[in-house]
């Protein structure tokens, strides 16, 4: 149906996209595969229209098809539903559906029929919605399917979701695929871009593999073993997958203990004890209580009762400030609005923490400033042209190795990590558990709050596990069967 | 160099019409010990705005904006006058000025920093109300006075340059160290493009956003007194009207964008100069008045549309494929 033939885009600097083909069948989902960097997104942002490719054909239905703009892209009945929902929380459901072609009559909005509409196109895909209800008083999850479902309303032929299902839980996924099986059902092509390769796997009839900009091959999904996909989207054997060394605990004195620490409203009292050489974890569901926890510990928010006690007496943390200069380092869930500061370049990025504890009188010399940022480059293995690069335009991974590269240069004694996996590539995955492994070893306290519960049993010491905004329970003997069940009890 | 190239190539334009509609305009020549001459003019009345700049730029590039300064240099104007003229000395005449200024800037701060108001509309509150307190201090007349230390910073001259000129080439110098020497200008730029992230990257966001607006109105304070000196008058009702305005659009010519993250001093110096260069060449051009305002828009817009991100990046693209 979608037919492209040797797409390439380059950006000064790089060549994003190599001469790549790619094909999609009606009523197929096909996979689109890579590490962060690999050309996935200027794929799509070509076929979307959004990018213009410098060489190549695409044929859409047997007619050529060269999209001047999104817009145009859409009204060829291709549309992408991205990983941040670009709705408007403050409409309704129904508007949003209808956004931008709402029914009118001399000009003035027919409401009635547009919520009838809204009512026939969520009947269709099986959705149980109130559309007058504000979008923004829905879960993220039910934004996301109301965001495919907008899409879905018209006549799209090509669908592209990218990373769909990042911040929904397995039954929200179950219901978005179940949507996006209908969609297909229909015959429409949907093209899909996760990080998951579960979720891959259930959903996708081929995959495609991009790497650094190139094709590296089309397969279908039932003839393609996990471990061959894997190797094909970093290049090398796995090998180098996570395992669980034997390891003693080798733990030493308690850096940070925290009493009964919490808010009302945001986080009962919990209690946690963090000792050098110690990675505690922390896991449950989206809004557990989790990322809470890290935000009181570190100052982000005011706690309203319990204590906090670092290196044996009490310590009031009211401001990130107040938790850095007390050896903390803390890298947020959300990278874009809370991590990195975009239009900065990769040396600013790295060096803003150290700078901010040394004050702004004593300003760090631009020799070593470039000093720091060459070497936590280097050591982390960030991918950049420069260090002058802005921050904003390099991968999700590397923007993450950027951010923990900030902490690491004020040389915390406590790092606390939100979802440091989240969002990022296979490669870049497994280098950032082998780090935090790595910084446990030599003695840092880690802190880290992660959804991926093989991650947290590869290398956690210890689980804290939240519930309803409440700790639950602390788990000494770390398993993915131990952890689970306790989320779930 | 690079990067300031579309304003120093707009500023030569404007000069190089500035001469063919006026031949003598490069011409300098000292009368009564002092250079004169059309640069010196631009450079000159340029001062004020070029002062109310620089307290903007910092302002701009945390992504706030300051409506008051044309207000604070009429305050800071009364403060000036009504204080010598009650028989203070002219210096402490001056810091009472500067004072009153420093307040404006920490009210404005306040109102931004810790009650989180919108810059644009926590400074509209001293807009409107500072023109009422200026003329509460000078009880609604326009207070002269014939102090000469006071006076002569807005006539005077220093080895021939006229001491409006040494100020506020002075204060770009004195913000540009204080930008590269310390990490103010890394923090102004981060706070600016992501604050809650400069934040939980431990920098002291609030303190900042007040030192940013206190900077503004200080500036503003000392342009109003340079112009109050020049007259060696205070108008509340007139002094510094509608320069906020001036001001923000020196700073965006500068290159800096209102959505903040960028700072540079010289830039906004070459900027306040573009635009004083502008208003000379219009008046020297000898149009009818009434077309001024209309002529000043028009360069200014083209301007404007040639520093837009979307040329800018058409421009960069063209010369990446030649």
């Amino acid at each position: 149906m979608l037919e492209a033939r040797g797409i390439t885009r380059a950006f000064p600097g790089v060549v994003a996209l190599d001469g790549v083909d790619f094909s999609l069948a009606a009523g197929e989902v096909h996979a689109l595969m890579g590490e962060n960097g690999a050309g996935k997104s200027t794929l799509i942002k070509v076929l979307t229209g959004a990018l213009a490719a410098d060489s190549g054909t695409m044929v859409l239905e047997g007619e050529g098809y060269a999209p001047s703009g999104t817009a145009a892209a859409q009204a060829a009945g291709v549309w992408a539903v991205h990983q941040e929902v670009s709705l408007l929380p403050n409409l309704s459901v129904a508007e949003n559906l209808f956004l931008g072609m709402q029914p009118t009559r001399f000009g003035l909005i027919r409401r009635g029929e547009m919520h009838r509409m809204a009512r026939d196109v969520l009947a269709g895909l099986d959705l149980d919605l109130d559309v007058t209800r504000l979008l923004g008083s829905y879960p993220v999850a039910v934004r996301q399917l109301v965001a495919i479902a907008r899409a879905a309303r018209g006549d799209a032929r090509v669908l592209v979701l990218d990373e769909p299902t990042a911040s929904l839980d397995a039954a929200e996924v179950e219901k978005l695929f179940a949507l996006v099986r209908r969609l297909t059902a229909k015959g429409t092509g949907v093209i899909l871009i996760t990080h998951f390769l579960d979720q891959a796997y259930a959903l996708a009839d081929r995959f495609t593999v991009l790497r650094n900009g190139k094709l590296i091959g089309t397969r279908a999904a039932k003839d393609l073993p996990r471990l061959e996909l894997v190797s094909m989207m970093l290049g090398k054997g796995l090998e180098e997958a996570v395992q669980r060394p034997a390891r003693e605990a080798a733990s030493g004195a308690v850096i940070a203990r925290f009493r009964g620490l919490g808010r009302k409203g945001l986080v009962e009292g919990f209690d946690l004890d963090l000792s050098s050489g110690e990675a505690v974890g922390a896991a449950g569901l989206l809004g557990s209580g989790r990322t809470e926890t890290a935000m009181l510990m570190f100052g982000a928010t005011t706690s309203d009762k319990g204590k906090a006690e670092v290196d044996g007496s009490e310590v009031r943390i009211r401001s990130p400030r107040d938790a850095i200069r007390l050896g903390f380092g803390f890298a947020p869930e959300e990278r874009k609005t809370d991590g990195i500061v975009g239009a900065l370049s990769v040396r600013e990025n790295i060096v803003l923490a150290l700078q901010a504890r040394a004050g702004w009188f004593r300003k760090i010399s631009r020799e070593k400033q470039d000093e720091i940022a060459a070497r936590y480059i280097d050591l982390l293995g960030i991918r950049t042209p420069d260090a002058e690069k802005p921050i904003e335009q390099l991968s999700g991974g590397n923007q993450q190795k950027a951010l923990l590269a900030r902490w690491l240069a004020t040389a915390p004694r406590l790092l606390i990590l939100d979802e440091p996996t989240r969002g990022i590539d296979v490669g870049a995955h497994a280098e950032i558990v082998k780090l935090i492994e790595q910084l446990r070893d030599d003695g840092m306290a880690l802190y880290v709050i992660s959804s991926e519960l093989e991650e947290l049993a590869a290398y956690a010491d210890r689980v804290s596990v939240m519930r309803d905004r409440k700790q639950v329970g602390m788990l000494e003997d770390v398993s993915v069967d131990a952890i689970v069940k306790a989320i779930a009890s | 160099m690079r990067k300031a190239a579309p304003q120093l190539i707009a500023l030569g334009l404007l000069l190089l019409a500035d001469w063919i509609v006026f031949p003598g305009f490069f011409s300098l020549s000292i009368a009564e010990g002092r250079l004169t001459g059309s640069l010196i003019d631009i450079l000159n009345r340029g001062a004020p705005v070029a002062l109310l700049a620089l307290g903007m730029a910092p302002v701009i590039a945390t992504r706030g904006i300051d409506l008051s300064v044309g207000a604070v240099m009429a305050i800071a104007g009364a403060v000036a006058a009504v204080s010598v003229e009650a028989g203070y000395p002219w210096w402490l005449a001056v810091a009472f000025a500067l004072g009153a200024g420093l307040a404006a800037g920490l009210w404005n701060g306040a109102l931004v920093a810790l009650l989180e108001i919108q810059p644009i509309v926590a400074t509209l509150v001293l807009m409107v109300a500072g023109r009422g307190i200026a003329q509460l201090i000078t009880e609604g007349r326009i207070v002269t006075f014939t102090e000469p230390h006071l006076a002569a910073l807005g006539s005077g001259s220093v080895i021939g340059v006229p001491v409006p000129i040494v100020i506020a080439l002075a204060m770009v110098a004195g913000l540009t160290l204080l930008a590269r020497r310390t990490a103010l200008g890394l923090f102004i730029e981060a706070v600016g493009v992501n604050p809650r992230a400069s934040r939980l990257a431990g920098i002291n966001t609030r303190g900042l956003l007040i030192a940013a607006y206190a900077g503004s109105g200080l500036m503003a304070a000392l342009a109003g007194v340079i112009v109050a000196a020049d007259i060696r008058g205070a108008d509340a009702n007139n002094a510094g009207l509608w320069l906020e305005l001036d001001a923000i659009l020196a700073v965006v010519l500068g290159g800096a964008s209102l959505f903040g993250g960028r700072l540079s001093f010289a830039m906004t110096l070459l900027g306040a100069l573009t635009l004083q260069a502008l208003k000379t060449g219009i008046l020297l051009a000898g149009f009818p008045p009434e077309f001024n305002l209309v002529a000043m828009a028009a360069v200014v817009s083209v301007l404007l549309v040639v520093q837009a991100p979307t040329i800018r990046s058409r421009l960069a693209r063209g010369r990446a494929r030649t």
